[in-house]
Order: C-alpha cells, then structure tokens, then sequence
C-alpha cells in the first residue's frame, strides 16, 4: 500500500453522531442495582429480561428468540427500572408489568407463569413444593434447574425457592444476591 | 417452500462495530455536513430491512452498500440547487481545516470527480474489495478498479505526491 493510500484508510474525522433509531422490537438497557448490573429488556411493551447475564450473550438470546431488531434505549426501560429501583428499597412489594417468557423453555414458563402465586412477599418455599404445585411432584430438581435459568429475574420471584432444609442454593445473581432480596423482603 | 430462518446478530452489535465506519464513509461521499444526513438514514433503511435479510455474511458490506446509496442520493438531491457556473459543480462543502484532520486530502478527494470519489472513498475508507465498490456503484469490479486508479493519479497530482 502507498502513502497515499495509507492516508486515504486513516482519513481522520472530529466527532460522528451515532445514529438515532425508533423504538426497538426489543429494548435494552444495563440498570446498577444493590444486587448487582441486570439487563433489563422490553418487547411489545413486555418485560423480556431482568438478568445478570452478560450483555452479549443475552441480546442474542433476544436476537434469536424475539426479533434481531435489538437496541440499546434507555427511554423505554423507565417504568421496569422505576419499579425495580422502588422494589430493591422495600417501598414496593409487588410488580406491576406484563412479562413475556420468549427466552423460557416451555418447562420453565410451566415452572415460572405462576410463581408469583405460589410464593409471597416475604415467605419462602421449597422446590419440592413448587413442583407439587405444578402437579410434577418428582421434579423438584428439574423445577430447582428452571428456576436457576430464570430470565426475568426479581420481577417472577425466584428467590423465594430454597432448598428442603431451608439451604438458599444457587441463584443466578449470586449467594449474596439471593440474601440481599430476601433480608429485603424480611425488614419490610 | 419455507423459508429457513436466519440468525442475526442484535442490531445494537452493528451499531456498535460499525457506526463509525458508516458515518466516516457517508462523510467521505456526501461531505461533511450532509454525510451525517446520510449516515442517518443509511440506519434508518437498514434497520427497516434488517429482520428480511436472508443472510448474515458480510453485514459490513451491506451497510456501506446502503450508506453508499444514501450518500449518493444526498449528494444527487443536493446538486440542483447549485448554481451552474459554481466549480467545481460537483464538489461537496470542503472540511474545516481548523477542526479536520489531514483537511487537504479530505479537499482533494472531495474535489474529485463524483464516480471516482464515490469509488475511492469504498475502497480505502470503507476498506471494501473492488467487487464490494462495484455492487455498490452498480458498475462493474473493472469499471471500478479504473475508478480508484484514476481517483490515485489525480490525488498524487493534486497533492503532489509521488509514492508509485
């Protein structure tokens, strides 16, 4: 390659605007909270996502699962992270969103549709008695595995479920994560 | 027959690895000032489109192909409105030296003739092959190789370079 050419690939330019898009099929943002970065996700108005995944992995999770029309924008999070932020200081007790289960597998929607009603605020449950609850009472390890994989973390309760012995087992945001929601959930 | 479904990266992973590229490209064709119109709705197309592409190989090169069109019809839109006797008739705004880097090539290639600055500003700003300029030129690898190289030789004269 010639000089020239050379400095025509590095021509040099101040300051390019990133381009502005409508509203995305899927909207994302990264929201800071007590328990940690959750990516937070809407589409059609929906909460998709509420989950400490990694953001590449989880946009193209959306991508495959929703639609490959997947941004960035803050804008249409506002209402998720609101209510997010208001329930992570003990001022909200119950969620008021749709939620869509796109990324569940169809044992996990069975698993996490109703978990709201098999849990409450400040209780816990075991997984065996979710698992009764959803008429598949050997399958409270398979019920233990759909709800680690959760994508709407927080928002469909899955911290609630511990272990027979009260043990708090895995959770996807971490031990501490787990903790923090339900010392939360026993201050309020 | 149905159609196999395609997967595509999220339009964000896009945005991000190549929003620079687009908006230095459509700089490069359309000038300073309308290339960031153009880069616009370069973005705006290809995010209408974007769920109906059939595959997702050389997504790069079809975003620079939908800047190039963009670019080339700013710069088509815009031209009317000069007065004839202005010259160069062709030539988009010149960058101001105050604030561009290297503002004499950006003046030189923007002085070029509009097919031969459409064709180099592809080939080394957008780093495409001359089959990749070609599809966005509508011309063909040939006609567009001829292009670049009579773009260099009135570069090398203009800014009285002599780097064969």
């Amino acid at each position: 390659m010639t000089d020239l050419e050379s400095r025509l690939t590095r021509l040099a330019m101040p300051d390019p605007k990133p381009p502005v898009l409508p509203d995305a099929d899927v909207a994302y943002t990264l929201h800071d909270t007590p328990i940690g970065t959750m990516l937070l996700a809407v589409a059609h108005g929906r909460v998709v996502a509420s989950s400490f995944g990694d953001e590449e992995t989880m946009t193209t999770r959306l991508a495959r699962a929703v639609s490959p029309r997947v941004l960035r924008q803050t804008r249409p999070l506002d209402d998720v992270r609101r209510q997010l932020d208001e329930y992570l200081a003990g001022s909200r007790h119950t969620f008021d969103l749709e939620v869509d289960l796109a990324l569940a597998t169809p044992f996990q929607r069975l698993v996490l549709t109703d978990l709201p009603t098999h849990t409450s605020y400040g209780a816990t449950t075991t997984y065996g008695t979710v698992a009764a609850d959803i008429e598949k009472p050997k399958a409270a390890r398979a019920v233990g595995t759909a709800l680690g994989a959760n994508p709407v973390c927080v928002v469909l309760p899955c911290h609630r479920v511990v272990g027979a012995n009260g043990a708090l087992t895995g959770y996807a945001g971490g031990l501490d994560a787990k903790r923090f929601l339900l010392n939360l959930e026993a201050k309020s | 027959m149905t159609r196999e479904k395609v997967e595509l990266p999220p339009f964000q992973a896009l945005i991000d690895a190549h929003w620079r590229d687009v908006a230095r490209l459509a700089r490069a064709m359309a000038g300073p000032v309308d290339g960031d119109d153009a880069a616009q709705r370069a973005w705006e197309k290809a995010y209408a489109a974007y769920p109906t592409l059939t595959s997702a190989k050389n997504l790069r090169s079809w975003l620079l192909t939908i800047t190039a069109r963009c670019a080339t019809d700013v710069h088509r839109a815009r031209k009317p409105q000069r007065p004839l006797e202005e010259a160069p008739p062709v030539a988009v705004e010149g960058p101001d030296a105050a604030v561009w880097p290297d503002p004499d090539l950006w003046r030189a290639v923007n002085e070029l003739p509009e097919r031969q600055r459409f064709a180099v500003t592809l080939k080394y700003v957008g780093d495409l092959d001359h089959h990749g300029v070609a599809a966005a030129l509508d011309t063909t690898p040939a006609a567009s190789r001829r292009l670049v190289s009579d773009a260099l030789a009135t570069l090398r004269s203009k800014l009285g370079v002599d780097d064969d």
